[in-house]
């Protein structure tokens, strides 16, 4: 069976979904939205792989490395972000960041 | 064949302003490390200093022809010269304001300073993009030290809540964004925006390429959206406004609505301009609903912060109509709305941080009452700025909603026209609300309006001020600056 470009965008399409869905419907850990957002890029990735390869034009990879780069830097400040929120209100479940509203 | 990956020494001079920058914050970053408390105020003073520096390179490189360098990633013309000139004048006067602030709540640290030139480095970056990568890179570089700034206040956790809500929505952002630009990438071939442009405009777009590139457009306009801030995608806004620390959100509210506004441009007028009547109407949706939002939501605020976050909104809003027209005289329109939001957001938060003493921060409408009676010239500067806000002639804030409606009344969207004009008229209310408050008000027991801010900030604030009824009296020349950058 030969893998079509097709196949890798609803691949793609997929996870992409998957991550933003999994964003608005969490209710419980924080930990699983940042989860959900590398979900995201790594269905960019894909989609940018995917393409790459069959237009034989590597500019595509090399903006995969970047997001990947990216990714990692987003992942260490979220983490840094979790560790204040726990430290300020002893939880890290998405319903205690609730006190700004109006 | 020439090499692809082989530059020529000299072309780095059209991004010296930038390496500039980037050298400047290691110094600093070191110097930084080896101060002890009494001489942190040297971070500071460098950090002014390199803005002016690096503000005064960009200068020089306005009037130069246009030209591409480094693979074709990264472009100088008016429009970026121009820009990074505003947007390191506006970082300049916000880092007065900022100083004030960061005493005052003791958050005064060297980081501070070293995130905002990264910020700026980042903002610099964007709009000087001309490849879909170098406006990622630099729109991350942007995100990731506004999030930093906003959780630097680490014991607040109001803060901290501001920091998470703005870090997620803000990484979907960035993914609908990427999602968009890899359909953009696949469709096309190129991460050059010439060379979109080029993929774009050619009339023998077949059905099944002409879906894919809109499928990729309509995740680029929601992602642009997002950092707008535009309705809906504004939920946001008012959160990370009301729980960052005063200074960070007027950093937010200001300079990187210019640099998201120069991607704005590089994506959809210079790549994808010929698609025009594909995001017109997403434009025209997202405008009017964000006027609409903007206007009703700030009604019922008690927080001014939060009032100012709407009020950015609808702002946004009235920006966003200037693309609509989808001529050049509507994106000079918006570029000059930009440049007076701008000013008065600047002057707006600068009061805002005056009044802020020791523990105590001015952020409830109802510490404005009477401020008249003890600081009558700070009511003044704040009477201006929400004058203008609300459309008042001779104020920037009027001509800059005159210059948009025009061009919408003469690409024929007369409805449209209305309905922005029906809901300027309905936020007129809140902004008369604050200046009722200060002028008629009895201010409460106690508040005594001691304003502890050192002379610069003060004269500062003072010439921000002004320049909003200075630059209300002379439109046409600033208006001919804007539309001469396209």
């Amino acid at each position: 069976m030969v893998v079509s470009l097709s196949d890798y965008l609803i691949l793609s399409s997929i996870v992409f979904c998957i991550g933003l869905v999994g964003i608005f419907v969490n209710r419980t850990n924080i930990i699983t939205l940042l989860m959900c957002v590398e979900l995201i890029l790594v269905a960019v990735n894909t989609n940018f792989i995917a393409f790459s390869y069959f237009l034989e034009n590597e500019s595509g990879q090399i903006f995969v490395f970047f997001i990947l780069t990216v990714a990692a830097a987003e992942v260490a400040i979220g983490l840094a972000i979790l560790t204040l929120l726990f430290r300020n209100k002893g939880s890290i479940s998405v319903d205690v960041t609730n006190s700004l509203k109006g | 064949m020439t090499n692809p990956y082989s530059f020529d020494i000299a072309s780095l001079s059209v991004a010296i302003p930038e390496i500039f920058l980037l050298s400047a914050i290691v110094v600093i970053l070191l110097i930084d490390l080896f101060l002890t408390q009494p001489f942190k105020q040297v971070t500071y003073y460098l950090t002014q200093l390199s803005l002016l520096i690096t503000a005064i390179l960009a200068f020089n490189l306005i009037g130069q022809p246009d030209t591409i360098i480094f693979s074709d990633s990264f472009i100088l013309d008016k429009l970026a010269a121009v820009f990074k000139v505003l947007m390191l004048g506006a970082a300049m006067v916000a880092m007065v304001y900022t100083r004030h602030y960061l005493i005052q709540h003791s958050l005064f640290r060297g980081e501070y300073f070293i995130l905002v030139l990264l910020a700026m480095l980042g903002m610099m970056v964007m709009v000087s993009g001309y490849s879909l990568l170098t406006l990622y890179l630099g729109l991350e570089i942007l995100s990731l030290s506004l999030y930093t700034l906003i959780a630097i206040a680490r014991k607040r956790s109001n803060a901290i809540e501001a920091a998470l809500k703005y870090f997620v929505l803000g990484a979907i952002a960035s993914g609908l964004l990427l999602y968009g630009m890899s359909m953009v990438y696949g469709i096309s071939g190129s991460l050059n925006i010439g060379e979109i442009a080029q993929f774009s405009s050619a009339t023998n777009l077949g059905g099944r390429e002409a879906l894919i590139i809109n499928f990729g457009l309509v995740f680029l306009v929601i992602g642009i959206a997002f950092k707008l801030g535009a309705v809906p995608f504004h939920m946001w806004v008012p959160d990370v406004y009301q729980g960052a620390p005063t200074a960070t959100t007027m950093f937010i509210a200001t300079v990187p609505k210019i640099a998201v506004v120069a991607m704005l441009v590089r994506i959809l007028i210079d790549g994808l301009g010929a698609m025009q009547l594909d995001w017109q109407g997403l434009f025209v949706a997202l405008s009017l609903l964000s006027i609409a939002i903007g206007s009703l939501a700030a009604l019922m605020q008690t927080n001014i912060k939060r009032l100012l976050a709407y009020s950015t909104i609808s702002h946004i809003g009235f920006i966003m109509l200037g693309f609509v027209t989808g001529v050049i005289a509507g994106y000079g329109a918006a570029v000059f709305y930009v440049l007076a939001y701008v000013i008065m957001s600047l002057a707006a938060f600068g009061v805002i941080i005056l009044l802020n003493k020791k523990g105590f921060e001015a952020e409830q409408i109802s510490d404005y009452k009477g401020l008249n009676k003890h600081a009558p010239w700070f009511a003044l500067m704040l009477l201006i700025v929400m004058l203008s806000m609300a459309g008042v002639p001779p104020f920037i804030g009027f001509y800059a909603k005159f210059f948009i409606l025009q061009q919408i009344l003469s690409a024929g969207f007369v409805s449209i026209a209305i309905i922005a004009v029906i809901f300027a008229v309905i936020s007129a209310y809140y902004y008369l609300k604050i200046i009722k408050t200060m002028y008629f008000d009895v201010p409460e027991e106690g508040n005594t309006f001691s304003i502890s801010a050192p002379m610069d900030m003060q004269i500062i604030l003072s010439i921000n001020a002004v320049l909003i009824l200075v630059v209300g009296l002379l439109p046409n020349q600033w208006l001919k600056l804007a539309l001469s950058l396209f």
